[in-house]
């Protein structure tokens, strides 16, 4: 077992069950937020579930923090010594002679995925800790859209949020169907996973996009 | 035609190299790669100057020795061929040609476009054979019944000549694709069954301590591959690999 921990292997193993995870995650995440747009109440129902159930709070919400930073450290380590693995640069290299520009450059895709999530915690999760634990507010199970609509008001952050919404698209373009080839699946259903894998990164970031979008155009007029 | 060549020169292993330009004339369409370089060689010692060094053995493909990276690609801008089968025609009258070695930390200069990889030597010995009695009561390997696609699916991971156009054309330089070819070769025979769980072990412990990169399924190596060894190697190592250590 000792060494699984050192392989190479295994760390692009452990690299695909955290990635999988987190694409799990953004199901759950876009579903929620398509609730904004079709029913404010379920989504502030929702919201409330998720902000103050024990098991969400203090089982699920650590296991993703901890997913998200297994993900990029490991991600992180994983380029730094593939880099070094070159030793010496080619003085001319055609990556795009033989592989897509997606699959050479996810850890751009993935640090600016990065960056976003900073903004991300600072906008919703930081609030919610502030909210909760350091303002000590009472509960309000009907502030979630309020607050939410509200964040898509300034332009700058509606750009921001659609931009890293399109490297998400490139970082699950290749991401989603690559992690299936590092655990070891390349079988008859491959092609059905690269289907699937195009489908679901433009059409989950797309949602998102929309829902950003949507809060950015209707405002809350009081 | 006229080329204008760009060349990676390199005393030895522990001098500096750099690119140093040549113009070539009179270069045919029919003329493989190699042969090329023989003629510029050739100017080269007529004027008294050092030859570019470059590995070739067969000249036809079969060897692996050749390893010139070409324009940015190893073997060259044309698939399936090693350097040695790469014609000039391929090229046009004035192009500017950029020659370098293959690149890896685990595959040192020697001199000018050598490079050593004998890493890749390293790693068949880790595991990369069967252990066989030879002592006079050998059974013919046709008596065990095989399936057709699995003999199929081993003949072409055992057409993998190492070369080293895997590594030399990923990004990481990963020796994903030359290693996986090796285990896959035996991995889908019953005379591989018995040491299936030490090989891979062995073979990939032995391609983390040559210090390849990482596989990050970019899909470069089996583009690259003169002999087209496919990625579903790489998946196949990747479930041999899971499955031999977390049975321990």
């Amino acid at each position: 077992m000792s060494g699984l921990i050192k392989s190479s292997i295994a760390r692009k193993v452990v690299m695909a069950l955290s990635g999988l995870f987190l694409v799990i995650f953004l199901v759950l995440h876009v579903t929620i937020n398509l609730a904004s747009v079709v029913s404010p109440d379920f989504f502030n129902e929702a919201s409330h579930f998720m902000g103050y159930n024990p098991l969400v709070q203090y089982l699920m919400q650590p296991i993703l923090i901890i997913g998200v930073i297994v993900h990029f450290v490991m991600g992180f380590g994983l380029e730094l010594q593939n880099k070094r693995a070159r030793g010496i640069s080619y003085v001319k290299y055609s990556g795009a002679a033989n592989a897509p520009w997606v699959s050479r450059n996810m850890i751009y895709s993935g640090l600016v995925i990065l960056a976003f999530l900073g903004l991300h915690f600072y906008d919703f999760w930081v609030h919610e800790m502030t909210y909760k634990y350091i303002e000590m507010n009472p509960e309000n199970p009907t502030r979630y859209y309020a607050e939410t609509v509200e964040k898509f008001a300034p332009f700058w952050r509606t750009i921001i949020y659609v931009i890293s919404f399109v490297l998400l698209s490139l970082h699950l373009w290749h991401g989603f169907s690559s992690s299936f080839q590092s655990m070891g699946v390349n079988n008859k259903y491959t092609p059905a996973i690269k289907s699937f894998t195009k489908i679901f990164a433009v059409v989950v970031p797309l949602a998102f996009v929309f829902i950003a979008l949507y809060h950015h155009l209707n405002p809350i007029t009081h | 035609m006229k080329l204008y060549l760009k060349i990676w020169r390199q005393k030895d292993a522990e001098t500096k190299g750099q690119i140093v330009d040549y113009t070539l004339d009179g270069v045919e369409g029919d003329m493989s790669f190699l042969e090329m370089l023989d003629i510029l060689n050739e100017e080269l010692v007529s004027k008294g100057e050092e030859p570019v060094e470059f590995d070739h053995d067969c000249r036809e493909g079969i060897c692996g020795t050749c390893s010139l990276q070409i324009n940015g690609e190893p073997h060259g801008p044309d698939r399936l061929i090693t350097t040695c089968q790469l014609h000039m025609r391929k090229f046009n009258d004035g192009d500017t040609i950029v020659i370098e070695p293959f690149r890896a930390k685990a595959f040192p200069v020697i001199k000018d476009l050598i490079v050593d990889r004998s890493s890749f030597d390293r790693i068949q010995q880790a595991g990369g054979f069967i252990s066989v009695n030879t002592s006079g009561n050998t059974v013919d390997a046709n008596a065990i019944p095989i399936p057709k696609e699995d003999a199929d699916k081993a003949m072409d991971a055992a057409t993998c000549i190492g070369c080293g156009a895997c590594v030399a054309a990923c990004k990481n330089a990963s020796a994903m694709l030359f290693t996986s070819a090796k285990v896959s070769q035996f991995a889908l025979l019953p005379q591989g069954q018995v040491e299936a769980a030490d090989r891979v072990q062995n073979m990939v412990r032995q391609m983390d301590l040559e210090g390849f990169g990482n596989c990050t399924n970019t899909g470069a190596c089996e583009v690259e591959c003169p002999k087209g060894i496919s990625l579903e190697n790489i998946a196949r190592m990747n479930r041999e690999y899971l499955s031999a250590t977390t049975k321990g």
